[in-house]
């Protein structure tokens, strides 16, 4: 299992395609982080604006914590494709190249096989997010420097003490790594019903973007079905970054708005990472391979 | 491991594959001892993939029986396959890896650690340790293909099993594969089954063959006897063919005799031909007809090189040998 | 005749009524330079507290602040490494630049009690029609000189209430602790700016009940006064 799986590590990283994440996330971080110190201030107006009617917002506002999480906030959105590109390939692409015949007649069992290979596709994925972390977090914090964090709600404003936000990211991080590893199953198990990978590729980000469209539009019709949709959840990061309030209405150091909401949409992606794999294990070990 | 000269290698029994409503093999039997080249001919479609691919594990049999090395497949694919080396249709590794690369992942997925001099012996092997190192995506057909054949033995296998290894290749890089194959069998004492759907290739190298059709047996035996142009096939129809089978079988034609469809076939002299015809009448075969067909060589050269969808046995127009191999 | 013995009354009611107000204003605008003599003993000072913002629909931690002022108008106040958010006007906060009107009409509205303490109510109307402050309402302790509570419309930024409590800096006229009270305006941030897509959240029942008042609160624990500050400090 172990060989197997450094194998497939082995291959992921010897592909340019692999690195083609990395760029993109390279590149779309560096822009965002760009435009922010070069327009910084106007950014932080014009998001601003409703509440600098009553009130004089005094500080840094755009600090290395706030630039984290702006990049996030679009960046997760898309970090999805690009595991797509992996993980939809991973055995699809097998399949196309002629490689998948030549492995399954190692002495290799298909269970293993096809963990080894999921968990190889987790590891590109955490060190995607790894890589996200250094370039929105590090990079961010280093440019822009730490302060306070101040959010703005749907319906309030957050404001986040800077010694009480590093955790907070720490968590957000876990959180998307399970949220992105839910999209690496999801593209995973698709990867198995084609012998090319452009099918399932798009299929993963068809899936992703569907469920993202019906996640954010509030359509009465939608809201009741947004709880069933893991896409949902993914978004339940932010939980990290909302404190409790005393009966003063003062932020409580260290705490969560809602962590039982947290803990429910880490639930829900969890159980749709292990039906996933589950599902790819019970279909693979059935299939026939005629590529 | 060892195996003694007469071990069967490969045992198959009443293999059958269904694809939907599609019947892929059928109640196919037949087995490989140690040793042997066996050739695995059929025309396209015929079911020699998709019964190597059942032997391989690839594809799961609807019924059947399948043992290697005296081990049933099912339940010891593991310890089966690591003496098992393959090369399936067209040799396809990974383009963005080098041969030695290619070489050495496929080997550690084998389970065996082998050192770089061996990888190197290999490569040389098949005549690719000049270019080692390069990318395959810059290789050529045969180049891929002779790299496919030393992946297939890097672990050092037993048995190796190559389905159309010639495919797509030029003159000269068909006589290196059989040359390969005719070293692996001589010199390493490997047991090969090789497919084809070119007799002409099977037929220098092979040491026993297997003719199937539409999933079916046609034919087994050892290349000698086969390919002995002085034989000819009989058919033999009676009212009752199964009851034919089995009297022939418990008599002297027994070593003669071939399966087949609709009736039961023989290959003998000509010359004995009257004396099998006064046997069936004593053995009160109630027969309907006894006809000399051409030989098996004629056959073959009409599906390999003629239309595709003739079933020789049944067709009386046969062309005669005049055609060629392409 | 009886009209006219009507139209008299009036007359002389509003001719006695007008000297009363006249005689009065005098007199508050003496107690309110006063309390500005007071405060101008006080040439700057750094102050440092807590400031607690507790608005209904903003969530701040409890932070240190640093408050600096110097006269005549001169204020700022910055938390320690971190966001402070104050109310628009939020110079303010500090009494002084109340005060600080040079021309102005006090008139007296009578007296009420605040924290205990029987203050008396002064009107305070700036005579030049460019000021930002429209009226002014003080509450002013006349034993100790000192405002108590002061209510303030302004042009811009609606009405606030500041109300201080002292103690230790009582001789200085600085407050220990200045409530600053304001009206908020609803809050709505448009979606796809915030790119926040989750559900609309709804406020607790306890936010709920804080309406639409927030309220500034900054505890000075101590100052350091007429030690000089460059100007510097306040661009």
């Amino acid at each position: 299992m172990f060989t197997l799986f450094q194998t497939e590590l082995y291959k992921i990283f010897r592909r340019p395609r692999t690195y083609i994440a990395f760029a993109a996330i390279t590149a779309l971080i560096t822009i965002v982080q760009l435009g922010l110190k070069m327009d910084g201030k106007e950014y932080a107006a014009f998001v601003m604006a409703d509440l600098n009617n009553t009130f004089q917002i005094d500080g840094k506002i755009i600090n290395g914590y706030f630039v984290c999480y702006v990049v996030l906030q679009l960046l997760l959105v898309h970090v999805p494709l690009l595991i797509a590109l992996i993980a939809a390939d991973m055995i699809s692409g097998e399949a196309n190249m002629g490689t998948l015949r030549l492995l399954l007649t190692k002495p290799v069992g298909r269970t293993e096989f096809i963990l080894a290979k999921f968990l190889a596709a987790t590891v590109y994925t955490l060190l995607l997010l790894v890589w996200v972390a250094v370039l929105a977090l590090f990079v961010s914090m280093w440019l822009f420097g730490t302060d306070d964090m101040f959010l703005l709600k749907n319906s309030y404003a957050v404001q986040i003490e800077r010694v009480d936000i590093f955790w907070r990211y720490a968590g957000a991080f876990g959180f998307a790594a399970l949220a992105m590893t839910t999209v690496a199953a999801l593209g995973f198990f698709l990867s198995q019903f084609a012998e090319n990978s452009i099918g399932p590729i798009v299929a993963t980000m068809s899936v992703i973007i569907v469920c993202t469209i019906l996640s954010t539009m509030s359509i009465p019709l939608f809201n009741k079905i947004k709880p069933y949709l893991f896409t949902t959840h993914m978004v339940a990061w932010k939980e990290f970054f909302d404190v409790k309030v005393n009966d003063s209405n003062e932020t409580i150091r260290g705490t969560i708005q809602n962590p039982d909401k947290l803990i429910r949409s880490s639930l829900v992606l969890f159980f749709h990472i292990v039906a996933f794999v589950g599902a790819s294990v019970y279909v693979f070990k059935k299939k026939d391979v005629l590529s | 491991m060892l195996y003694t000269m007469m071990q069967q290698i490969i045992q198959v029994e009443g293999l059958r594959k269904e694809f939907g409503s599609l019947t892929a093999v059928n109640n196919l039997s037949f087995s490989v001892a140690q040793g042997d080249v066996y050739g695995f001919l059929g025309q396209n479609g015929a079911g020699k993939s998709t019964t190597i691919r059942m032997l391989l594990t690839l594809i799961a049999p609807t019924s059947g029986k399948i043992e290697l090395f005296g081990m049933p497949l099912s339940s010891r694919r593991k310890e089966i396959l690591r003496n098992v080396g393959a090369v399936i249709e067209k040799p396809d590794v990974y383009k963005y890896l080098s041969a030695y690369e290619n070489l050495k992942l496929f080997a550690r997925l084998s389970g065996v650690r082998v050192q770089h001099g061996q990888l190197m012996d290999q490569l040389e092997m098949v005549g690719l340790a000049q270019r080692a190192h390069d990318k395959v995506g810059t290789f050529s057909q045969g180049m891929k293909q002779r790299l496919g054949i030393g992946i297939a033995l890097v672990h050092n296998p037993q048995l190796i099993v190559l389905d159309e290894p010639t495919n797509g290749l030029d003159p000269q890089g068909i006589a290196d594969i059989r040359n390969l194959i005719l070293r692996l069998s001589r010199e390493m004492h490997k047991t090969v089954l090789v497919s084809s759907h070119l007799l002409s290739e099977i037929e220098q190298i092979a040491t026993k063959v297997l003719i199937i059709d539409k999933g079916k047996k046609i034919v087994e035996g050892t290349a000698s006897t086969l390919f002995d142009p002085a034989k000819t096939v009989v058919e033999v129809q009676a009212l009752d063919n199964e009851e034919a089978f089995r009297l022939l079988q418990e008599s002297t034609w027994a070593g003669a005799l071939q399966q087949n469809r609709k009736g039961v076939l023989l290959q003998l002299d000509r010359q004995l031909i009257p004396q099998l015809h006064k046997d069936l009448v004593a053995m009160n075969i109630a027969l309907v007809s006894l006809q000399p067909r051409h030989s098996l060589e004629d056959y073959f050269l009409r599906v390999t090189t003629g239309n595709q969808h003739v079933d020789a046995w049944q067709d009386e127009n046969i062309v005669s040998g005049d055609t060629q191999i392409n | 005749m009886k009209m006219m013995k009507q139209l008299y009354k009036i007359i002389c009611f509003f001719l006695v009524t007008g000297v009363t107000v006249q005689a009065k204003a005098q007199d508050m605008t003496a107690l309110v330079n006063k309390v500005k003599a007071k405060m101008e003993m006080v040439n700057d000072y750094v102050a440092e507290g807590k400031m607690k913002t507790d608005v209904a629909f903003i969530k701040a931690p409890v932070g240190k602040v640093k408050v600096f002022y110097k006269k005549p108008d001169h204020f700022k106040l910055k938390r320690d490494n971190g966001i402070s958010i104050l109310p628009k006007g939020g110079v303010s906060v500090n009494m002084s630049s109340l005060i600080a009107i040079n021309s102005f009409v006090a008139l007296s509205a009578g007296e009420a009690i605040v924290d205990g303490v029987t203050t008396k109510v002064v009107k305070l109307l700036p005579t030049n029609d460019n000021s930002d402050i429209v009226l002014t309402t003080l509450y002013i302790d006349e034993p100790h000189l000192l405002v108590r509570k002061a209510i303030t419309t302004t042009k811009e930024n609606g009405t606030y209430e500041i109300q201080m409590s002292y103690g230790h800096y009582t001789s200085y006229g600085l407050p220990d602790k200045v409530v600053f009270s304001f009206n908020t305006k609803d809050y709505k941030m448009p979606k796809g700016v915030t790119l926040e897509f989750d559900d609309p959240e709804k406020l607790s029942p306890a936010q709920q009940l804080k309406n639409k008042k927030g309220k500034v609160e900054i505890l000075y624990s101590s100052y350091v006064i007429n030690k000089g500050i460059p100007d510097s400090m306040f661009r």
